[in-house]
């Protein structure tokens, strides 16, 4: 049985007068015990939206029109809140935020925030919790001693690492990491992602990471999935769908992201800009800035098809174009 | 290639050092004043039609090399020889008639760097004013939309009348481009310029920057964190470590073949976009030390895996070690 299975999930932004940006758009997938599913994407595509909507920790004016998160059997989105609260979130689905680090209290000891958060979901008492915080501390590569610190006395990567132990205080089953690493210098950066796949891999966890940087979530996933306007476009191993993309958005985002490996060739980019999820293109999403697009493509939105083995596709043409390289004029 | 050996701007001994505010306790107990020493004694030179990039870390001192260059910080010490003039030296005309207009920056927000209350029209054709090169509103138009086709805002009617938030954050680097080309300047400092964009639009900027450059025979200081971005644009290449150049060269021989231990360092922690690529440990230990407390001996010592009883006593020199190749590290 799958750790995560994520069905049709739907949560639009109902923004007054204007109608709904749709955020998360009928996105389905599955996760196993220990896997990592990376999550890449444009900005604004959704990716955050997303996580937050697997959390169910949504801004007043989100509204989820329909889906299931069924996490080790038991569909999360049939429970009321509070045994959401008292029984999931945090304990067996948890999240880093995107500029997590920035999120620390000032001025509160980092231990005492660490034991705040044991005590608020376990019953144990002040000094279990405070050795536990410490234990946590240590997991994530920081001494003990820093407990009694405060949160500007650490560097980026420290505040960074804590709030990954805060996260896997409860042990969770599933693990959100929103861009974990983008505030960081590369080093940090490494390490810091070194961590979360060595805690990943002790502790079973399944892990889910988000970043609009495509050699992030090479380095790091089993899976993949390419998000574009609120949808899923492809979805498969990481192997495939890096060294085998189908979908023309996928091989656009592919074709210009620069190495320092292997010889320099010409990057491309894609033209135009991702849409408005207030009103977004009628047919293919994509359509508006692929060069592949046809009257179909306008008319009639693709769905997201198994063209090869476990490797799923949104795209009319995905066949047809498999050898076809992206080429967009700049 | 474009390049030329005429040498178009040359740094030497570069310093800029940021006086710490003094505690009244200071004052009375006359502690020595101290000093961030954000640049300490930096040396380069960029030939006509080159991309010269300078990579490291943030805070290693890569904007403050930019702007004190030209002049838009005073350099607290040291020598900038562009086009044959000690830029230093400049008075005030000079830097207006000179400076300004043969050196351009481009920074790396293109959401703070244009002035929201201005048309596209009126902030690409500013410099022009403030040169007096334009003497009708017709001229000034003329050229402006000239630029913004260059730069690829097409048809440039579409875009002179709009602001800059109804430009998308490709749009807006364009713009600046397209600022910093209108004075035909011969020398661009480009402060990390595409960082901020999304991963789908950043390849059309680099490539813009690059066909100026083959175009007009343009020179880049390429400011950036990112060595893959580097390793696509720059002809050579400088790391940045506390200030301090250590290690320079072709920038395809630097990544391919890095010497320092904080190049070695730096380029294993940069992800690949490849999925049989994983990065392992990284040969380096702690964390960048305040540039306040700068480390005796060499700089990076109390971090390198390499490090032996030499390190901490003396300061490495950046020497020639194999043909165009410089290194600051004992090893060598
Ligand atoms: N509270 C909100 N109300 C209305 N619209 C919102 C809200 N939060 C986000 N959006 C919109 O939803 C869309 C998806 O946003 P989201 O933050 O999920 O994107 P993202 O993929 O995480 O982007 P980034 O890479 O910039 O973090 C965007 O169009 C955004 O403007
Ligand atoms: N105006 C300033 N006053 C004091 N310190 C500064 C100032 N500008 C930069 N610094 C310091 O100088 C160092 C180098 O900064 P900077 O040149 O911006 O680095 P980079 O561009 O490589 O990130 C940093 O420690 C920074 O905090
Ligand atoms: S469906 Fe059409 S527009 Fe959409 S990605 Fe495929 S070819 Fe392009
Ligand atoms: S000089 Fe010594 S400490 Fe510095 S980089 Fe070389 S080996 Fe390391
Ligand atoms: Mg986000
Ligand atoms: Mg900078």
């Amino acid at each position: 049985m799958p750790a995560l299975e994520v069905e049709d999930l739907t949560m639009y932004y109902e923004i007054p007068f204007r109608g709904f940006v749709r955020a998360v758009d009928g996105i389905s997938f599955s996760l196993e015990k220990g896997e990592s599913l990376g999550i890449v994407g444009e900005s604004g595509c959704g990716k955050s939206s997303l996580a937050i909507t697997l959390m169910r920790l949504l801004p007043k004016n989100a509204k989820i029109l329909k889906g299931k998160v069924v996490l080790d059997g038991i569909n999360i989105y049939k429970l009321p809140e509070d045994r959401l609260r008292k029984e999931i979130r945090w304990k067996r689905i948890s999240m880093v935020f995107q500029g997590a680090m920035n999120a620390l209290h000032p001025i509160i000891k980092v231990g005492d925030q660490i034991v705040e958060a044991i005590m608020l979901h376990e019953d144990v008492s002040k000094e279990e919790a405070w050795k536990r915080a410490g234990d946590l501390l240590e997991l994530v590569g920081i001494d003990r001693s820093r407990l009694n610190n405060y949160p500007f006395e650490f560097s980026g990567g420290m505040r960074q690492r804590a709030m990954i132990a805060m996260a896997l205080a409860l042990n969770p089953d599933v693990l959100l990491a929103d861009e974990p690493t983008t505030a960081l210098d590369v080093i940090v950066q490494a390490q810091i992602l070194k961590l979360i796949k060595d805690l990943q891999r002790k502790f079973g966890i399944s892990l889910i990471l988000i970043s609009h940087d495509v050699s992030v979530i090479a380095e790091m996933s089993d899976k993949v999935a390419v998000m574009y306007a609120g949808r899923f476009q492809e979805f498969g191993s990481a192997l495939d769908v890096f060294l085998n993309p189908l979908h023309p958005y996928t091989k656009g985002l592919l074709s210009g992201v620069p190495s320092v490996k292997g010889k320099p060739r010409r990057l491309k980019s894609i033209p135009g800009a991702p849409p408005n999820l207030l009103n977004p293109p009628r047919g293919c999403r994509f359509a508006p800035r692929c060069p592949f697009a046809k009257e179909k493509c306008f008319e009639e939105e693709p769905e997201l098809m198994e063209i090869e083995d476990e490797h799923y596709v949104r795209c009319h043409f995905a066949e047809e174009l498999r050898e076809v390289p992206w080429d967009a004029s700049e | 290639m474009p390049q030329s050996d005429e040498v178009i701007i040359k740094v030497e001994n570069l310093k800029k050092w940021f006086p710490l505010r003094r505690s009244l306790s200071d004052i009375t107990f006359r502690r020595p004043r101290r000093y961030v020493k954000a640049v300490d004694g930096v040396n380069f030179e960029i030939k006509r039609g080159e991309i010269f990039a300078l990579a490291g870390e943030s805070g290693c001192g890569k904007t403050t090399t930019g702007r004190a260059i030209l002049r838009l910080i005073e350099p607290t010490e040291g020598r900038v020889e562009f086009l044959g003039r000690d830029v230093t030296r400049l008075d005030k005309k000079e830097m207006k008639e000179f400076l300004r207009r043969k050196a351009q920056i481009i920074f790396q927000d293109p959401y703070e760097s244009l002035n929201p209350r201005k048309t596209v029209e009126d902030i690409v054709g500013e410099p022009l004013e403030v040169h007096g090169l334009v003497e009708t509103k017709a001229e000034k138009r003329e050229i402006v939309s000239k630029y913004l086709e260059e730069v690829g805002l097409t048809p440039p009617e579409d875009f002179i009348f709009r602001f800059p938030h109804e430009l998308s954050g490709g749009q807006r680097q364009r713009v600046a481009i397209a600022r910093a080309l209108v004075l035909e300047p011969e020398f661009i400092v480009a402060d990390e310029p595409v960082s901020m964009l999304d991963m789908s639009i950043r390849a059309s900027i680099l490539n813009l920057m690059l066909d100026l450059r083959d175009k007009r025979g343009l020179s880049y200081l390429f400011i950036t964190h990112d060595l893959a971005t580097a390793k696509y644009v720059a002809d050579r290449l400088a790391i940045m470590y506390l200030g301090k150049i250590v290690e320079m060269g072709p920038a395809t021989e630097i990544i391919d073949n890095p010497l320092h231990p904080y190049t070695q360092a730096l380029i294993s922690a940069v992800p690949v976009p490849d999925p049989r690529h994983k990065i392992g440990d990284i040969p380096i230990k702690g964390e960048v030390p305040s540039p306040i407390n700068i480390p005796p001996g060499c700089r990076f010592h109390p971090r390198c895996v390499k490090a032996f009883e030499l390190c901490d006593k003396k300061v490495p020199e950046l020497m020639e070690i194999e043909p165009h190749h410089f290194v600051a590290c004992h090893l060598y």
